[in-house]
Order: C-alpha cells, then structure tokens, then sequence
C-alpha cells in the first residue's frame, strides 16, 4: 500500500484535469513554439494561453509573465537579473528565505554587492525595524518569502514593498508556497517580481515563472534564442507550461475549498499535537492552512520521520531541498529555536486528497511512536 | 477539420516516442516526488528513477553516469558549460574564447555576453561547406584563450565538424573544449571515453524526448570545474540547484535508450528518404544545396531555390512544416546568419529551406513534398521578375537596383 | 506572421499577373525594389491616347504581402487616369488589405512602382512628341 502523503509542500501529484491538457502537446501537438508553421503555431497559442492563465492567478497581465523552468530557476533570475544591472549596493533577503534566493545574494556578494540578511521573530514574522534599520544603507533590491515552505508564515509584503519603495528598493516575493494557498494580488502586494512555480500547485514538475513589473530592466540567465522577449532563451516547454496554465486555474477555482479543507486538517492535526506536548512552530503567525510545523522536545526528528515512514506515512523533516544535510532548519534557527529542538522538527503539508480520517491514523501512529521512542529513551537515560 | 501538414522539422523539435512518453506517465501519477526528497518512498522512487536515467544518458556517449549533470535543456547547458567554464578558469588561464560564426544563437550570446564582462572572443568563419578549417582554428588559439566552443552537428545545415582533431589542438594547448552536442545525438556516434572534449550539452527534445530537459558532460578524469550558475538547494553536486523534473528526465534516458539502440538502422532509413527528396528537389532549375555534401547527418537537407523570396516560399509550401533558417530565429525577417556566413548571397539565404526528416517520416511524405516544391516554385518563378530576367539572359548580380 | 484574408487571396490568386510589350509606345515599365532587400515590383501599364490606363501586368519577387499590394494595384489601375494612378497613396493600399505594421514597406513599394510606371510612360510620351 502506498504511503499517507503529507509531504505537498515538497511536491504534489499532478492533478488528472492539468494531466489531461497537456498529454495533446507530449503527442501529436508537439510543435517547437519558435516554429511558424502550423505546428508552431499551435503550441504559441497553447503556451500563451497558459501565460493568461497564471497572470490571472495572480492578479498580474499576461505579458508580464516570464516562464521559467522552475522557481529555483525564476528566483537566481530575479537577483541575480535585477542587481546586475544597477550600481552595486545592499541585497536584503529574509532569514527564512529558501537557498535559491539567499544563496545567488550571496554569489552577487563576491562580484561586489553586499548580502544582508533580515531577522524574523519566534512567530517567524519578519522584523519591520530591523528591515527599516537596514534599509538606511543604499538597497538594490529586498526579496521576502510570502508564506515560508516549512512553518507556513505569511508576511506582510505589502508593508514590506512600502517600505523598500520609500528607499527607491526593488522589492521580490517568492510566493512559490502562497500559490494556490492564499489570494494572490501582484499589484495590492505592490511588489517589483514574483516568483511562482508549477509542481507546488498540482502542475507537473518543469514550469516556473517570473512575474515582472515590465519598468524593470532585468539581465537574462539564459541567452540564447532570444526566446520569453529576450528574457529567457530556450525551447518553451510547451506541455509543462500548459499544465502550468490549468493548474494555476484550478488553483484559483478551487482555492476557498481547499483552504477551508487543510484548515479543517490542520486544526484536528494541531488539536492532538497541543496535547501532546509539541511545540508548533509559527502557529502565532498568519499561516497558509496546509501546512503544521513541530517538533517534541528530546524526541529526534530524523528517527521520527522514518518511524512515521514504517508506520506508512511522507512526512518532511525540514524541507526537502536540505533534508539530507542532517543541519538544523535555518528558518527555525532564525526564529530563535533551540538547536536540538529544532532538529526534531517533522512538516506536515496537506493537499486536497488528504482525509480527517488520515490524519486520525496519523495521531495514532504518531502517538505510539512518541511512547516508544520516550520508552527508549528512558531506558537509555 | 484543417489536415496537419507533413512534418519535416525535425530538427526544431521531435515529437515524443510513444514509448517514451509511455514511460513518462507513471512518474506524472503515482511517482510523484520530489527525488531530493530523502525522508520517505515518494522521494527515494524518483531519485532511482533519476538515476536509472542518467546512466542511459550516459551510456549514448559513453560516459560515467556521474559526469552527467541535469539542466532544463541544451540552452541552459550551453550557457552553464560556457560562462561557468570561462569564469572559472579565467583568473588562470585567461579571458579569450574562440568560437565558430555558425554556431547556435545559445552558444553566442553566452559569448556575447561574457565579451561584455571583459572577455575576449574569435568567431571564426567557416569555409564555404560549413567546416571549420583546422588551420584557421589552430592558427587563432592565443595563450591566454580558455575556452572553444565548437557545435557536433549544425542545427541549419548539419553539417558535422571534426571535433575530435579539434580537440586534439585543444588539449595540446591547455584550451578547454565545449561542443554542442543538440542535434547530433542519435544521429552521429560518440564515444566520450576517446573524444578530447570536455564539456559537452545535450537536449531531450531534438531526440524524441521531452521538451525542458537537457544534460551538460562534465568530464571527470582529466576534471573540469565549472561556477554554477543557478544556485539553491545544491542538487547536482552543486552545479546546478533546482527541483529536477522526474517525469522529464525519465523521458530523456528512455529516449537516449531508443536513440542507442536504434541509431544504426534508423540512419540508414533516412538516408534513404533525403537521397530520394535530394533527387526529387534536385530536378528543379536553379536550385543549391547548403552545406558540405559529404560531411552532414543525413536528417538534414537545406536548399536554397534561386529567384523566389524566402517568405513567400514559405507561405507556399503550407502543406509541408519546414524551417527557414533556425526555428528559433524564423519569426524575425533577417536572412539565416549560418547561411550568410557560408557566403551564400542574402537572397539565397532567404530562400532556403531546411527540410528534417525522422523517425516517423515516410516516403509518401518524401514524394508529396517533391511534388509540391514543383508545382509551388513553379508558380512563384511565374510570377518573379527576376526569374524573368534570368530567362532572357540578363545577370542580375550586374543590374544597378535603385536604392530602397 | 499572421495574413489578412484579402492578402491570403491575393498571394493564391494574384491577378493580372505577366509582362505587356515594353517596346509598345504606350506601355510605361515601373522596376523597384532590390533583390538584396527581398523585394522586386515590376508593374507594366498600357496607356491609351486619352490618358486612360487600358491593361496593368505584375510581376513580384516578394513577400505575400508585396505579391497582394501588387496584384492589388493593378486591379485599381485599369481604367483610371494617370494622374489618378500617380495619386494612390501606399496608406490605401495598407488599409485596404490590412497590413501589419511590418508589412508597410509592401504598400510603400508599390506606390513607388505606380510612380515609376508613370513616370516611364510620361517620358515616352514626351520623348514621341518631340521626335
């Protein structure tokens, strides 16, 4: 039997409705989009008609979207892109900030930017006078996560953008996790660029985008082809961005159901966790409703995850992308956790084909493991 | 409902094997994860899969599955190979680059690029078949040239350069040696394990793969290091972050598996077919084969038929989807750069045509599509001016055009 | 590049396609245009005594666009004036079949080639009464 699959923040399966849009372009319809004959012409018009469709969900125009291959690909464009082409100065990222985006800072750090990071709070919200400190200095751009990948925090990007804008900094959200988890509005979020990726949202993996107010002038990462008006060479990846497409407008479609639904989850799922004892990371936070970030005080994650995995359920211990590296989660350091707490952080994300009754059988196993493992550690001790 | 036109684009892009994209699904369903994902099934299942796949890539260029590095297509390749090779090695070996004018737009506007950041860099013409001439090669290394960038296959003309002497000059002269590999894999043997290159790119979905995947060959023994240019989670031993793309990457192995397999019979079946369509097209006037005739896939047939405009032809020949120059250039009106940089005048380079054939093409495409080049050039001479002139005699190259 | 349907008809049945007699006194030639550039119009027109042109022939290398704006022509031609042929404007000749913005060049070109028609059959005519 397959395993419970609680583990949506890292990737979510494909859903049937996108599976079926895009099977026509991974068959006959398989034309090169830069073509001008027929089959050419056929995949343009699938790609820009997907283009319509993720500008829709996020309340921005079709021509200020950018496809990418992925949200790793759309946010080294974005700081790499719009610092290059400005005098070099500060680059603020969040401290909770996921690799893409810290990381290329810290490659612009070594060809002559500066990369400053911004505090959170134990609630894992960004701390608006640290922000307004650091903004003193000459900022290039400022990049904050809209809702964070492990504990599921929403930031206040709107106050963010305000701020950065009144120092004339271009202002980035990586609002991979928020898409399809909460109303997205490009313009109300009043920010510069907006990263947003396809397989988070029940799109296949190979699409991401870049959402872009079109003043910017922005230096592509990929040259060649000239394709995405220059911005990003190479063969649009006609069957992915047209999954992209569907689901980003399934996503909108169904989004007041599925955030009631995880919500619901979440509740029932944090409800047992309180009596147990964990603690539950950013819960004093705005969060998107799918996701429930824990951890058990002396009890170690990694030994949990793969206890909870005989027991049949995908869980996350961290995110994915670091989920080998066997370091604590950055963004629970950042928010002032304890360390050894902190390594025993277990994620729970749900998707819309989790059920109450799934997570009841998760409680449970969770629950006999907890007695095991405190068994053990008390024979130990 | 409007009939397709018969597809002799190849070379733009394939379609999916049946076989590949039946071996794609499951990884769209059921094996869903996220190969980094290390802390439950879901993960492990695409991770194998990953693997599975890049030792068939591999295995198509003999190579070490580990010299393989997973990239969203021959672009990002190209653009990974060349600034992340120049970069790197530019503090100890230089800042020159040496590359051919005919290459793909992905290999020279990375150089562009680099040019503006301070590098140095030789676009070398070919001769008039498209070859590059070793000498003239030889003859532009420089000491502080780092790298060349010299293509397998040319996408427009495929014609195939000599790179194994090529990367001979470059290893006798300390240069690192990237080709791009785009449009030659399934089509011309290589053998990694003896080839002097070090960087290599290829791309899924000009044989029979999925679109938004490609592989960079990092060589390992002797080891070349490149600056990533996409930084993040550290997938790729570093050299390139981001989620892979499981149900892609299945598709790339699984048709660089039917590309090893097939390769052989394949080939001379479409040889076969561009002889016939070279018989058939050669018969009408006034026409000129691009490219050396000797030295080329025999996927790729471009002619350029004198006397007609290039976009007028174009619009002619609806029934069959063809190229004129690049696909990825074709919707500007500037005439092909790779067929000017043979010498060919800007009116026969406008009016080329590259006609891709593969695996799915049959001979009844082959004869509808001599049959209808007849018939269409026909009509369009009719109605030139210049074919006119032509018949009466006159040399056009001597007639003074008033300035427009 | 996307065609308007009068263009689309023009370029599959091009009328008045051919050549008039260019040693007839009363036929004037317009060559414009230059192969390099893509484009060369050969608009022949055959005027009677009175002015009136009688019969209009092209001949195009170019674009669909350049083969409709030609064909075009020579549909308005017959039976106009010559100074009414000299006064067609390229911006007619873009309005009437649609053209993109790209394609304006087309229209200019044949208005060029009215021109140089006109012109031609103006000189001979001159150079008639003289002799």
């Amino acid at each position: 039997m397959s395993p419970v699959y609680f583990d949506h923040n890292s990737t979510t399966a494909l859903k049937t409705e996108v599976l079926e849009e895009m099977l026509p372009f991974m068959a006959n319809q398989h034309g090169n989009a830069a073509s001008r004959h027929s089959y050419g012409r056929t995949a343009r018009a699938a790609v820009e008609h997907a283009r319509e469709q993720v500008a829709n969900a996020v309340g921005a125009y079709a021509n200020q979207i950018v496809f990418t291959a992925s949200g790793t690909e759309a946010n080294n464009f974005v700081v790499q892109g719009i610092c290059s082409n400005l005098e070099p100065a500060q680059i603020l990222t969040s401290a909770i900030e996921h690799p893409c985006v810290s990381r290329p800072a810290l490659v612009m750090q070594a060809r002559g930017w500066k990369a400053h990071s911004i505090k959170v709070d134990e609630n894992c919200n960004l701390d608006m006078a640290h922000l307004q400190k650091l903004l003193k200095t000459p900022t290039n751009l400022v990049s904050v996560m809209l809702a964070n990948n492990e504990t599921g925090v929403i930031q206040d990007i709107t106050k963010v953008a305000e701020m950065a804008r009144e120092h004339k900094a271009y202002v980035h959200t990586d609002a991979v996790q928020a898409l399809g988890k909460m109303p997205m509005d490009f313009f109300a979020q009043n920010v510069h660029a907006m990263t947003v990726s396809s397989h988070k949202i029940g799109g296949p993996l190979g699409a991401g985008a870049l959402v872009l107010d079109k003043r910017i002038d922005i230096q592509p990462l990929l040259y060649g082809g000239g394709q995405e008006k220059g911005l990003r060479s190479g063969t649009e990846n006609v069957a992915a961005i047209v999954g992209f497409g569907a689901a980003c407008e399934l996503a909108v479609k169904n989004l007041t159901a599925f955030d009631m639904h995880a919500e619901n989850l979440r509740k029932r799922l944090e409800a047992s966790l309180s009596n147990m004892h964990a603690v539950i990371f950013g819960r004093h936070g705005l969060r998107i409703p799918n996701t429930s970030f824990f951890a058990f005080p002396n009890i170690d994650g990694e030994t949990l995850v793969t206890a909870l995995d005989k027991a049949g359920f995908a869980v996350a211990s961290g995110s994915a992308c670091s989920s080998d590296s066997g370091e604590p989660s950055h963004v629970l350091l950042a928010m002032g956790v304890d360390e050894d707490l902190a390594r025993g952080a277990v994620r729970v994300s749900f998707g819309a084909s989790n059920t109450l009754e799934q997570v009841k059988q998760f409680l449970g196993a969770l629950e006999s493991e907890l007695a095991r493992l405190k068994n053990l550690t008390a024979i130990a001790a | 409902m409007e009939r397709l036109p018969i597809y002799l684009d190849y070379s733009a892009t394939t379609p999916v094997d049946p076989r590949v994209a039946a071996k794609m699904i499951p990884y769209l369903t059921e094996h869903y994860g996220n190969p980094a994902s290390r802390s439950h099934p879901y993960g492990w299942e695409a991770e194998k899969a990953v693997e599975n796949a890049r030792e068939e890539v591999a295995k198509l260029v003999n190579a070490d599955p580990r010299e393989i590095v997973w990239t969203s297509g021959a672009t990002e390749s190209n653009n990974l190979a060349i600034k992340g090779a120049a970069n790197f090695y530019a503090a100890s070996k230089g800042k020159h680059i040496i590359t051919v004018a005919t290459e793909h737009k992905a290999v020279i506007d990375p150089i562009r690029e680099l040019e503006r950041q301070g590098f140095e860099a030789t676009f070398l013409e070919p001769e008039p078949n498209g070859l590059l001439d070793l000498a003239k090669f030889k003859a532009a290394i420089r000491p502080d040239t780092v790298l060349a960038s010299v293509m397998l296959v040319n996408n427009e003309i495929g014609v195939i350069q000599d790179i194994e002497s090529i990367g001979k000059i470059c290893r006798e002269n300390n240069v690192i040696f990237h080709v791009d590999a785009a449009q030659a894999t399934g089509k011309v043997k290589i053998d990694l394990e003896t080839l002097p290159v070090d960087l290599m790119s290829f791309s899924a979905h000009k044989t029979y793969g999925p679109k938004g995947i490609g592989a960079l060959y990092v060589r390992r023994k002797p080891r070349i290091r490149i600056e990533a240019q996409m930084h993040g989670g550290g997938h790729e031993r570093g050299m390139r972050s981001g989620t892979l793309a499981t149900h892609q990457i299945v598709g790339m192995g699984e048709a660089f598996r039917i590309a090893r397999e097939e390769m052989a019979s394949e080939n001379e079946r479409i040889r076969m077919l561009r002889d016939r369509l070279v018989n058939g097209l050669q018969e009408i006037e006034e026409t000129y084969m691009n490219g050396d005739l000797t030295h080329r896939v025999p996927h790729n047939l471009n002619m350029s038929f004198n006397y007609v405009e290039g976009e007028s032809l174009i619009m002619a020949v609806k029934g069959i989807a063809v190229s004129s120059g690049s696909a990825c250039t074709s919707a500007s009106l500037e005439p092909s750069y790779v067929l000017r940089a043979l010498g060919r005048s800007d009116e026969l380079a406008h009016s080329s045509i590259r006609f891709s054939i593969g695996r799915f093409t049959t001979e009844e495409d082959v004869d509808y599509t001599i049959k209808l080049l007849k018939e269409k050039i026909g009509k369009l001479r009719e109605l030139s001016p210049l074919w006119e002139m032509f018949k009466d005699g006159i040399d056009i190259s001597k007639v003074q055009w008033a300035s427009h | 590049m996307a065609y308007s349907d009068k263009v689309l008809d023009h370029y599959e049945n091009p009328r008045n396609v051919g050549s008039l007699d260019k040693n007839d006194p009363n036929v004037g030639t317009g060559m414009v245009g230059a192969p390099a550039c893509g484009d060369v119009m050969k608009l022949m027109i055959k005027v009677n005594d009175a002015g009136i042109i009688e019969d209009a022939k092209f001949k195009t290398y170019g674009c669909g666009s350049a083969i409709a704006s030609s064909s075009l022509v020579t549909e308005w031609l017959k039976g106009k004036t010559v100074d009414e042929a000299y006064a067609i404007k390229n911006s007619a000749i873009a309005e009437e079949l649609a053209l993109p913005p790209v394609k304006i060049h087309c229209s200019v070109l044949a208005e060029d080639a009215i021109k140089a028609a006109v012109a031609d059959i103006k000189a001979k005519k001159l150079a008639k009464v003289a002799a």
